[in-house]
């Protein structure tokens, strides 16, 4: 295992997973083996693994969403309040304009879901229905509801996937803006090394079957570039 | 509409039959019962009846289909009697609730209720099962609290599910609260229809039946389908 690169700061996650087991009887089959995680205030940690590795099951364990693994998790402060979440698919509430998305998770302040979608460069979309966005205006929607709840810790799962060159590069702009804002810690699971390193201040490199730690790496001069290219 | 009552008009015309009378003294039957009081008093007794058990049948229906789709075990327990009690004729449960608790109205009202019930809770627990699992993990994720989370997430999805329970329980329950009248209460309209057809009346049976089915309908036309419009606005 390897022992994670040390900080100055107080970390936002300390995460020790002895071991992470899914399924029943015959299918149950080790996920994670030994991985140990921390993040600290202001840091962007990027995951990078095979798909199928573990890293979605490491993501929901670190946000709290599942608990049922050997080993030990602390958040600062001390539970999973602070934590903003962008999932996979960009799991917005259809009937709610985006307005209301940004406020449920954080009620009562549309002036402030207001400001954070001119951050993300989708003003206009407020009173939008999800069903009329485009997948990259969704994913956006999606990141600035996780920056609404103004977090110690953003979670993305993979946030550009699927998305079209062009406008993966612009959302991952819009990304850094709304980080630049917040100044929080996050983690990014991606299986592009090409984004996790123009994203993040460290690389940690996951194995597959079982998910262990394999390599983590400082990125010396993150975020160089504002416009990101493949 | 108009097509359907001016055919009515002139079918009864032709036809001259007590069996068979046209639209204009049907309406004229039904004025004179306006002007009598006597609509307004059967008319009320039976919406009275019909508001109370579509309340009951679609609380607690849909109480236990959400609790039935949320809970396997709960649903493998309950299933066959709510299967039953779905298979049972409306008729065989008003005359044993009428029997076991008197005829009142709160037996009539609880027999009704009985009936939709089984339906109602088989509708949301389809719905409840087929709730996206997703939007509840991002709920979750965000400690949207359990009531918002029910408000805001859970409901509109049910929402269609709800709105099929409603149309068809209010179209379902008026026609048993008509047969449990007739069977065990002495006012509404089904109590009308009986006397009316103790006489043959047919007129009279056919005009508490266009009321009804004109309130019926009104129902439908001012809160069923603008409600239903409202929570479909961002589809």
């Amino acid at each position: 295992m390897h022992a994670p690169i040390s900080t100055n700061h107080a970390p936002v996650l300390d995460l020790d997973i002895r071991r992470k087991w899914v399924g029943r009887g015959a299918a149950r089959r080790l996920v994670l083996d030994g991985v140990r995680l921390q993040v600290a205030a202001g840091e962007i940690v990027a995951l990078v693994g095979p798909s199928g590795c573990g890293k979605t099951t490491l993501l929901r364990i670190a946000g709290g969403l599942d608990m049922r693994f050997e080993g030990t998790i602390r958040w600062a402060g001390g539970t999973n309040a602070g934590i903003g979440t962008v999932f996979q698919e960009p799991r917005l509430l259809p009937w709610r304009t985006v307005r209301e998305n940004l406020v449920l998770v954080r009620p009562p302040d549309p002036a402030e879901a207001d400001a954070l979608l001119r951050t993300l460069g989708i003003p206009e979309l407020a009173g939008a229905y999800p069903p009329a966005l485009s997948g990259g205006q969704a994913r956006r929607v999606a990141i600035a509801r996780a920056f609404a709840i103004r977090p110690s810790l953003v979670l993305l799962d993979e946030p550009f996937v699927s998305l079209d060159a062009a406008t993966a590069a612009a959302s991952r702009e819009v990304l850094l803006a709304a980080w630049r804002e917040r100044r929080c810690a996050a983690v990014l699971v991606t299986h592009d090394m090409a984004e996790a390193e123009a994203l993040a201040d460290r690389v940690v490199t996951l194995s597959s079957g079982p998910a262990r730690v394999v390599g983590e790496t400082a990125v010396s001069s993150p975020r160089r570039y504002f416009r990101v290219s493949r | 509409m108009l097509g359907l009552v001016l055919l009515w008009e002139g079918a009864g015309r032709l036809a001259e039959s007590r069996l068979l009378p046209p639209a204009s003294t049907v309406i004229a039957f039904l004025a004179r019962e306006a002007a009598s009081g006597a609509l307004a008093v059967n008319l009320g007794a039976t919406l009275f009846r019909v508001a109370c058990a579509f309340a009951v049948a679609m609380l607690l229906g849909s109480l236990l289909g959400l609790a039935m789709g949320a809970w396997r075990r709960l649903d493998l327990m309950l299933d066959a009697a709510v299967t039953a009690l779905l298979a049972a004729p409306a008729l065989v449960v008003l005359v044993l609730i009428y029997v076991w608790f008197g005829l009142s109205d709160a037996s009539a009202i609880a027999a009704v209720a009985l009936t939709k019930l089984p339906n109602t809770a088989i509708t949301v627990r389809e719905g409840t099962r087929a709730l996206d699992r997703n939007l509840a993990e991002m709920a979750r994720s965000y400690r949207v609290g359990r009531w918002a989370t029910l408000r805001h997430v859970v409901l509109p999805q049910l929402g269609p599910y709800l709105f099929a329970a409603a149309r068809s329980g209010l179209a379902l329950i008026w026609k048993i609260v008509l047969v449990a009248e007739l069977l065990g209460r002495n006012d509404g309209v089904g109590f009308q229809i009986q006397v009316y057809f103790q006489l043959f009346d047919i007129t009279g049976i056919l005009a508490y039946t266009l009321a009804f089915i004109l309130v019926v309908q009104t129902l439908e036309w001012t809160v069923l389908q603008p409600l239903e419009r409202r929570a479909n606005r961002w589809r």
